[in-house]
This record gives C-alpha cells, structure tokens and sequence, in this order.
C-alpha cells in the first residue's frame, strides 16, 4: 500500500472517532433539551402566581420597601450573570459574556458602579482571565439546576441590595442570561430584577394587564407579607433564569455538535475520494511499472536473439 | 353540596394538586386559617405545618408545605410553597430519620420540617 493511501486511511479513522463523539453529544443534549424544558414548564404556575401576588402586594398597599424603591441616585448595579460550566456549545457562554458586557458599559456609562455575580465556569474563567474582580461565583450545576441552588445564589444577592450604599450595599440587580425562545433560537437578554419595576415587566405584557386585582386582607400585615414576598420572587425568578439558561445550553451544545458531525461527515467523504484517487493512481503506476518492465524484458530478449 | 372553591397548589418547581375544594385550612404566621368559598380577598405568609384541603366529593387531601403563601380571591385559593409534599409522598422512614438526624445537630428548621412531614403524613392514613 502506498504511503498516502496509509495517511488518508488514518486520517478518516480519526475523523470517524470523532463523529461519533459529536453524534453521541447530540443526541444527549437533544434528549435534555426536552427535559429542561418540562422544568421550564413546571416551574411556570408558580412564578407567575407569585408575581401576580407581588403586583397585588405593591398595588393594593402604600407600604414602601428597600426591595421595591428606586434609589434617587443609584451609585452600584449588582450583575449576575448566567453562563455554562462546560464548553463545545457554540457561541453559547460567549454571547451571553457579551450582552453582559454590553449592559456594564451601559451601566458604567449612566455612572454606576458594576458588581459582577458569575453563574459558570465560562464567564468565571473569562472574568479570571482578566483579572477581574468577581464578587461571587457558583458553579457546578448549570446544565440542571434545581431550586435550592436558586436559593443559595439569591441569598447574597439579596443581602447585597438590603444593605445600605453608603456600607457597600447595591441599589440595582440586573440578570443576564439566555431566553429559550424556540430549539432553534435562544437569545441573551438582561433584565432588572430590583428595583421591582410594576409596568412593562414581561409577564405583565401576559394580558394580566386589564385584570383588576381585589382589595386583599393582609396577613399578618402587608410590611411582613412583603417582607417574605420578595425574596421568593427574586429566588423565583433568578430558578426561572437558571432553567431557561440549561435549555438554551443544551439546544446551543445540540446545535454545534450537529454542525460538528456535518462537518465530520463531508471530510470523511472527501478524505475517501483523496484516498481512492491515491489508491487508483497506485494500481496505475503498478500497472505502467509491469508493462514497462515486462516489454523491456521482451526487448532485451528479442535483441539477443 | 354547597359552594367550592378552587385550589391551586404549586410549588417551586412542579404544580402539586389542584381541584375543587369546599374547606382549606393552613397555618399562616399568626395561627391557622380556614378558608371556605366566599372568603374575602386574603394574602398571608405560611409557616411550615400541615395544610388540610377538603374535597367537595367528601375526601381530605394532607400536604406537608415548608414556607411560602396563601392568597384567596374570586373563590379561587392559590397556595404557593417553596417545598410542598402530599401525605402519601412522604417516606415516613426517611422523615423519622431527619427528624433524629435534627435532633441530635440541633437543627430547629430541619426538625420542624420533619415534624411536619410526620403529621402529614400520620393523618393522611
């Protein structure tokens, strides 16, 4: 065999090693897209309950709360910001960095200071890379994120915006993550979680709007239901954000490594075209080599003759 | 029968029983409630205990709820827990064993919880 039949020979072996990885990939991340998106679904009822509880709290009663006021000159906005642990999907972690980005020179440019909160190692590391400061960071769980992990980030996130500016406290909480539109479309958005901001919020926009809301009996007072109310929306809505953020992740992984097989796919077909071209230009030249051969040899016989 | 109202409980991240109910009783921070249909527009904080749901064909539902909120209006009665568990959910074995485990760290909430847990699902045999 020739030597660059061997090459090519070797080179589709690895190639077709490594389909078969992508494929195997993409059929695991198209079997979890399906089941992040029961959670998403799952997890609906509730956070939309709540909101529709916090919007009776805050409308229905006069009380004012640090969760629901609007500093007057707001001097440090709290980012999280939701990426994935792992690579090999895409432009997945890389664009919700960006519209993180784009949101804190936003930020920085209305003249306030932004406090980074990562969810991921992607947006951990780049954040690392450049050595910039990270208030806090969780990882580990973003490809199936559960409701107490919610809870362990909004916990300090809470604390950071109850807590005085003066004492190194935040007055604004923004999240950035990546909206599961549909399996082919996920798109990085931010938005404000606090101050809690009653018109144009999204779930309003759900046609609750013309609802009117009944004068409800507060128990035990509207300052303490409030109190509880707040931190389970925020919880509520940061579980939401980690869920549609593992859908998205697994559609984006789902997409790269499709495109990833296909391109296995067309470069073992082209290796294989290289390698029949080289094996036939191989039996060529055996052939021309023994018809060569053979009639010098019947030359040479035919001169001694 | 006489009036119902409907119930919705959810918690975080599943929708756990809903249906016709003719009396709901829960325990907010400042004591229990019942809530039958008609009740004013209501909003309350739960605590941790036990929530009782009688059904209009005469059952009982018993859920074990952790936290979160009742609100009631236009005879529609949502309950909202952060972790919410129906009687014969509970692996009464493995709440006994939380409650010990609790006990002997001294876990105020863990142990609550468990005693939670135990009576709900004592009193949903």
């Amino acid at each position: 065999m020739g030597a660059q039949i061997r090459v090519y020979k070797r080179r589709i072996k690895s190639v077709t090693a490594t389909k078969k990885i992508t494929k195997a990939m993409e059929m695991i991340a198209a079997s979890r897209i399906v089941k992040a998106q029961r959670q998403v679904a799952a997890s609906t009822p509730y956070s939309s309950e709540l909101t529709r509880a916090v919007k009776a709290v805050a409308t229905g009663s006069t009380t004012t709360h640090p969760l629901t006021t609007e500093a007057e000159n707001p001097v440090r906005s709290a980012v999280l910001l939701v990426t994935s642990d792992r690579g090999l999907a895409g432009g997945y972690s890389s664009n919700a960095i960006k519209a993180a980005e784009a949101l804190t020179e936003r930020l920085r440019a209305e003249g306030k200071e932004v406090v980074p909160y990562i969810v991921g190692r992607k947006g951990l590391a780049y954040y690392s890379f450049r050595e910039r400061k990270v208030t806090e960071s969780w990882t580990g769980f973003t490809d199936k994120p559960t409701y107490a992990d919610a809870k362990r980030i909004a916990a300090p996130l809470i604390e950071a915006v109850l807590t005085d500016t003066a004492e190194g406290g935040v007055d604004e909480l923004h999240i950035v993550f990546t909206e599961f539109v549909s399996m082919m479309t996920q798109t990085p958005i931010d938005d404000r979680l606090l101050p809690l901001s009653l018109a144009g919020s999204k779930e309003q926009e759900d046609g609750a709007t013309t609802e009117l809301l009944p004068l409800y009996d507060f128990e035990p007072s509207a300052e303490d239901v409030l109190d509880a109310l707040l931190p389970r929306y925020v919880e509520s809505r940061i579980y939401n954000a980690l869920l549609q953020a593992a859908a998205s992740e697994h559609a984006a992984r789902r997409r790269a490594m499709k495109s990833a097989t296909d391109n296995a796919e067309e470069l073992i077909k082209s290796l294989t075209r290289l390698a029949n071209a080289a094996r036939q230009a191989d039996i060529t030249q055996e052939i021309s080599e023994i018809v060569g051969g053979s009639s010098a040899l019947a030359d040479a016989t035919a001169g001694s003759d | 029968m006489a009036a119902e109202l409907h119930v919705e409980l959810v918690a975080a991240d599943r929708s756990v029983w809903s249906g016709e109910a003719t009396l709901v009783v829960a325990r907010t921070t400042s004591g229990d409630i019942g809530v039958m249909p008609g009740h004013q527009p209501l909003l309350g904080v739960l605590e941790s205990g036990p929530v009782t749901i009688r059904t209009s064909e005469g059952g009982t539902v018993l859920v074990a709820v952790h936290g979160g909120f009742i609100s009631f209006a236009d005879n529609k009665l949502s309950l909202l827990a952060e972790i919410a568990e129906l009687a014969d959910e509970i692996d009464v074995a493995r709440a006994e064993r939380a409650l010990e485990r609790a006990k002997a760290e001294t876990d105020a909430g863990a142990e609550r919880r468990a005693e939670v847990r135990l009576v709900a699902a004592a009193g949903g045999r």
